[in-house]
């Protein structure tokens, strides 16, 4: 672990991240409290208001504070990509680690599953899935999100398990006659981790942007505010062409940093784990700079 | 007979930020014309670095830090020499192929997957000669292929088409493609089975008699040098720790740890004996031990090796060099 | 016949035979959808109509539409071998929200826009990021390099969306450089070039968002592809050959750092369809995307299903095409016969 907190990306990514977690945790309280601003209150006599010292990135058209909106959608955004992930990474364990430990029949059929969701027109499917449910709630659109986008981690976890498969100590093991299921999660499993959580990572962030594309598409629950459905209202009351870019700007922007934080994260792990990556750039910076 | 190549004072650092390590140092080597000089030596002891500094083909983080390669022209090629390492990346495209090649380990992947072999020799041959014709490269191909024994009807094929054996004597062939004064090798025949090894290396032997060009030899196979070699350098820890005729490294080893290496091979003809390998395991580059690298797992060290440098040195019956304090000072050493 | 076509046809059958079960798969899923949801959107779709229409339906089309959505009191088996024959037949049923326009109309008026404005800024990122990532990959750590990765790791990140509803507020709100809906210029002659040239200026700003937002993953794909591919024995071989550096890059490096790229131009070429739907919400433009999103917005089920069904036909015509240039540019795989995608 002490490497990953000395290495500047991973704690660069690590700290925005925090900082949306906390947001999600206790944004709430924070707005009420330190802000003095609540994310639902509906105010028509300040509707529009460009930032001010009192509200501080301005306000929506229903008067609401763009702020503490922001600090209260990391929650629903947060919350879609967390569930998405959790569920798509499972999918994907389920069928790449089955697919590549078991081999035959079973690799043939989960793996013409897992190409056959890689060729679907995902990001359609799930819209017309969730267009055709009346009412969707968060945990709806996240499952939708989920059961569609597990197909390309399940293909990298195939290949690699089967890479895994062929060592030397497994196909020992299983000769000795260690159950194929014990096998999995003793062998196999634990040497995924790293490729799994970075999966995860990317899962994560996938869902965040899925869910504010599903919103702005006018798919989200009506009661949560989460930074997609932000944009959304700002894009349905003209926010662009009244020019009202407080509100709009700020949640895509939150989306934004949150993606480059899983992406540092992302990077930072990678440079730990193959250190030859960062010294040959180095090296290669130094030689330019010589040149 | 000429020398063709020099290496004066040779280093190569993997330059690593705050600390950098050294793969190759103080190297000096010198090569005649049509000579075949063996470089053997454990994986990491440099010399495949040493190489790829040889034929100016080292890539960040590798850099030459010191030291000079000359290159000495034939006549018929305009003569003159040409230090390497000095000379613009304008000047080495003139040189490259025409004066050295190179032969890599694998020759999976030292061929083009999505080429055809026929267009693998015909952009080498149309770069180094200007306006040659198209049924010139294809008779030019042809011949190459037929010095190893392929069949020209062969050239159309692409690289995971043909055979391990087949794939490498392609790339000995290509290698000789614009009559190079020197061919690098490195360790050209590991990739391949043993009958194909021995026929790989006979064809060497042969074309070099024939065409005269010179071979450095990189392996770790010391064995396979004694048949092959004029001379031997034995590399060790990104030193040269002995150098001498392939004859006297074999019939009598200076150094220690050349002693260790020749016990350790089964000679390739030879009836069966007891075979010693050398216990410890090599040092690691980012931090070799003081004084001589060797001394760690040398079973006749001096007080001093742990201290001392050995300088590369005549040795006693003048039959070559060696790094190794024992020479020296050889009434320093311990009766064993 | 040699071996070699021999082995090339029975790939080329593998591939074709994936292709067909994924066509028949989707075709199938198109059918499930709407009866396993919850609810009866057949009955949604007659009242909406009924509504609208103010009065009641003719008993034939309430027929058709429960063909189309299922609720008819007819065997599963029996609905499923109707919705088939009726796809053969090209029918994909009467949009409802556009009352009475045949589905295959509305997507046939859509498709020309979405084609043109989506596939020429497809291509262009991709030809865009996959040259400067090259380029990146070749000489790591030049000032080009360190300002470009790390931009398009971040860019990757932004949603497109946002980006496109920026620049509209931008250049077209704030600069007035570009118009802020359609397109094109609602007044012009369809054969005049005045007409043209809107079209040209109307899809300039949505094409520039596409190509800047999607340039990134192209340029990060093929920056990482070609930096591995340059520690490769073969281009060390070809820098010793003394060949130029140009022939080195495009002959050797790049030439083996495109293939993976090549799989990803394909699917992002069968996704033209599916992404346009966030540009062409953004812009208020007349394609397929912005049909899909009317069609969600109203309800309309038979002109969503229409769309699904067309769009992953596309997606699967897309892959199927690539796949077989695929075969041509990397000679390994008409040796093994390739894995299916």
């Amino acid at each position: 672990m002490k490497p990953a907190l000395r290495n500047p990306k991973v704690l660069a990514g690590s700290a925005i991240a925090l900082l949306v977690v906390l947001a999600a945790l206790f944004g709430d309280w924070f707005s009420v409290h330190a802000l003095g601003q609540d994310p639902h209150t509906l105010d028509y006599l300040v509707i529009n208001q460009p930032p001010s010292g009192h509200h501080l990135l301005g306000t929506t058209g229903s008067g609401e504070d763009v702020l503490a909106q922001t600090i209260a959608g990391a929650r629903g955004s947060l919350v879609v990509g967390l569930v998405s992930a959790l569920i798509s990474t499972a999918l994907g364990i389920l069928f790449g680690v089955c697919a590549g430990f078991f081999g035959g029949v079973a690799d043939t059929v989960l793996n013409f599953i897992t190409n056959l969701f890689i060729v679907m027109p995902v990001f359609a499917l799930t819209l017309i899935v969730a267009g055709y449910l009346n009412n969707t709630g968060t945990m709806t659109i996240a499952l939708i999100i989920g059961v569609f986008g597990w197909a390309g981690g399940a293909r990298s976890l195939r290949a690699q398990t089967m890479s895994l498969r062929g060592r030397d100590h497994v196909q020992a093991m299983r000769m000795l006659g260690e159950s194929r299921t014990r096998l999995v999660f003793s062998e196999v499993l634990p040497r995924l981790y790293p490729l799994i959580s970075a999966m995860f990572l990317h899962a994560v962030i996938g869902g965040v942007l899925a869910e504010a594309g599903l919103a702005f598409l006018g798919v989200s629950s009506p009661n949560t505010i989460s930074w997609g459905t932000m944009i959304q209202n700002a894009q349905n009351q003209n926010a662009i062409i009244n020019g009202l870019w407080w509100w709009f700007l700020p949640p895509g922007f939150c989306i934004a940093a949150l993606g480059t934080a899983t992406g540092l994260i992302n990077f930072g792990i990678d440079e730990i784990a193959n250190p030859r990556l960062g010294a040959a750039r180095r090296a290669a910076q130094q030689a330019v700079k010589a040149a | 007979m000429s020398v063709l190549l020099e290496a004066q004072g040779l280093c190569v650092d993997y330059l690593g930020g705050e600390r950098s390590v050294r793969a190759c140092a103080e190297v000096d080597l010198t090569l005649r014309r049509g000579e075949i000089l063996g470089i053997a030596g454990e994986s990491g002891s440099g010399k495949s670095t040493l190489i790829t500094a040889l034929t100016q083909l080292q890539r960040p983080p590798a850099a030459i830090t010191a030291g000079r390669i000359l290159l000495h022209r034939d006549d018929a090629d305009g003569g003159g020499t040409v230090d390497l390492t000095a000379a613009d990346e304008k000047r080495l495209r003139a040189l490259r192929w025409r004066e050295m090649s190179i032969v890599l380990q694998s020759a999976m992947d030292a061929l083009n997957p999505v080429m055809r072999l026929s267009a693998q020799f015909a952009d080498v041959l149309r770069e180094h000669r200007r306006g040659i014709t198209k049924e010139a490269v294809a008779a030019r191909t042809a011949e190459l292929l037929g010095m190893v024994g392929i069949p020209a009807e062969r050239s159309g094929a692409y690289p995971h088409e043909m055979s391990g054996g087949m794939r490498q004597r392609a790339t000995i062939a290509l290698a000789l493609a614009c009559d190079p004064a020197l061919v690098v090798m490195d360790e050209p025949t590991t990739a391949v089975d043993v009958v194909m090894q021995r026929q790989i290396m006979k064809q060497i032997l042969g074309l070099r008699r024939r065409l005269g060009f010179a071979v450095v030899f990189v392996t770790h196979d010391l064995s396979l040098l004694l048949e092959l070699a004029d001379r031997i350098a034995i590399m060790y820890a990104g030193r040269i720790v002995e150098i001498g005729a392939a004859r006297a490294i074999h019939d009598a080893p200076q150094h220690p740890y050349t002693r260790g290496l020749r016990d350790s091979f089964p000679p390739l003809h030879a009836p069966l004996s007891v075979l010693h390998g050398i216990p410890g395991t090599p040092p690691d580059p980012a931090d070799p031990p003081p004084g001589c690298a060797f001394h760690p797992r040398c079973d006749r060290r001096l007080d001093a090796c742990d201290r001392r440098l050995p300088r590369l040195g005549p040795v006693a019956d003048g039959r070559g060099l060696a790094a190794c304090l024992l020479h020296e000072h050889p009434e320093e050493a311990p009766v064993s | 016949m040699s071996s070699g076509t021999r082995r090339r046809a029975i790939a080329f059958a593998r591939r074709l035979r994936f292709y067909v079960i994924a066509a028949w798969s989707a075709v199938t899923l198109n059918f499930l959808i709407p009866r396993l949801m919850p609810g009866d959107p057949a009955q949604a779709v007659v009242q909406q109509l009924e509504v609208k229409n103010g009065q009641n339906l003719p008993p034939q089309t309430v027929e058709a539409i429960r063909k189309l959505l299922g609720g008819v009191h007819e065997n599963i088996a029996v609905q499923y071998w109707h919705y088939l024959g009726n796809l053969f037949t090209g029918n994909l049923g009467i949009s409802t929200g556009n009352f009475p326009t045949r589905v295959t109309t509305l997507i046939g008026t859509a498709l020309p826009w979405t084609m043109l404005l989506m596939g020429v800024s497809t291509v262009l990122a991709f030809l865009i990021g996959t040259g400067i990532g090259a380029l990146c990959g070749w000489r790591p750590g030049t000032r080009t390099d360190s300002v470009l990765s790390p931009l398009s790791t971040f860019l990757a990140a932004v949603p497109y969306f946002w980006v496109a509803l920026f620049a509209l507020w931008l250049f077209a709100f704030r600069l007035g450089w570009f118009p802020l809906a359609g397109g094109h210029d609602p007044d012009a002659d369809p054969s005049s070039p005045r007409y043209w040239l809107s079209v040209l200026h109307y899809g300039l700003l949505p094409a520039l968002t596409i190509v800047f937002s999607s340039c990134g993953g192209w340029l990060l794909g093929m920056r990482n592809m070609t930096l591995t591919t340059t520690g490769e024995d073969f281009v060390l071989l070809a820098r010793a050959k003394g060949l130029s550096n140009t022939r080195v890059l495009f002959r050797y490096a790049a030439r083996n750092a495109m293939l993976p790229q090549l799989t990803g131009f394909a699917l992002a070429l069968g996704a033209i369809i599916a992404g346009s739907v966030l540009t062409e919400t953004v812009f208020t433009y007349p394609g397929v995307g912005s049909l899909l999103k009317q069609a969600i917005d109203n309800r309309d089920y038979p002109l969503m299903q229409g769309i699904l069904l067309f769009t992953t036909l596309a997606v699967l015509v897309a892959n199927f095409l690539a796949d077989s240039v695929y075969v041509l540019v990397d000679p390994r795989t008409r040796a093994q016969g390739g894995d299916a995608s």
